[in-house]
């Protein structure tokens, strides 16, 4: 490992947590091949590896958060704490349908999401519109 | 009140499965639907994600562990230099407007979907 390799793991695992900064991701999207092409490890090992850097962004984005009142902790922790079950229904589904179906399943969501976040980005605002609209619209919104 | 223990649940569980099928803390899965279901501001959503993914992932990590396929000193390697990284974002996220959070998450998702396809 040479001084490249360095600067390279410091540069991914900074702008890593600045995109989880920013988006409220984990930023194992940059992590995995960060640790991949940098340190040489399999892929398997770089999305477990991955996990341990993820929970420094979380805590620390977290606490942040939290400082400038962004964070709903009862929902939270709900979501948190009950992911576990996803994560079996997951591997269920894992064995179950191919792996090909599920990635394209998968991104076809996160296009369908990405739709929907580009046009709320894009709906014309004034300046204090996003709070007093926000308000109303929460509970119609079931 | 009712009504949001479900759909808490469902988010618990995609992101959840997310995690475990893809190895990611499932933020992706999370904040879109904190957003689109809940009504939750941009800025909202991605704090209150945050705060599951630090349950998702200490998780996961232990499970992983168990399998030795973790190494410590590689996570706290590129994790020290991602803990700048989340408090200079965070910072700067205070003073962007939401919708401008909204564009940048969508175009996270293209490519996340582009990974996934290609």
């Amino acid at each position: 490992m040479d001084a490249l390799d360095v600067a390279g793991l410091l540069a991914i695992g900074f702008c890593a947590g600045m995109l989880g900064g920013l988006v409220g991701v984990g930023g194992g999207v940059l992590f995995v091949p960060g640790l991949v092409f940098f340190l040489g490890l399999s892929q398997l090992d770089a999305l477990s590896t991955s996990l341990v850097a993820i929970v420094f962004v979380a805590v620390v984005g977290a606490w942040r958060q939290r400082g400038y009142g962004n964070v709903r902790i009862r929902d939270g922790l709900i979501v948190g704490a009950l992911s576990p079950v996803g994560v079996l229904a997951g591997t269920v589904l894992a064995n179950a349908v191919s792996e090909r179906a599920l990635e394209l399943s998968f991104a076809a969501v996160q296009i369908l999401f990405a739709w929907s976040l580009a046009r709320r980005a894009l709906r014309p605002r004034g300046g204090e519109a996003p709070d007093t609209a926000k308000a109303p619209s929460a509970p119609a919104n079931g | 009140m009712a009504s949001r223990l479900p759909k808490l649940v469902a988010i618990a569980t995609v992101g959840g499965a997310f995690s475990g099928l893809f190895g990611v803390g499932g933020g992706t899965v999370i904040v879109p639907l904190l957003i689109l279901w809940f009504g939750y501001g941009e800025r909202e959503a991605t704090g209150t994600s945050l705060l599951a993914i630090v349950v998702i992932a200490a998780l996961a990590a232990i499970a992983q562990g168990t399998y030795g396929n973790v190494h410590l000193g590689a996570g706290v390697a590129i994790g020290v230099p991602a803990v700048a990284g989340v408090i200079a974002g965070t910072a700067l996220q205070q003073r962007i407007p939401e919708r401008a959070v909204a564009a940048i998450f969508a175009v996270l998702l293209v490519v996340s979907a582009a990974l996934l396809v290609f």
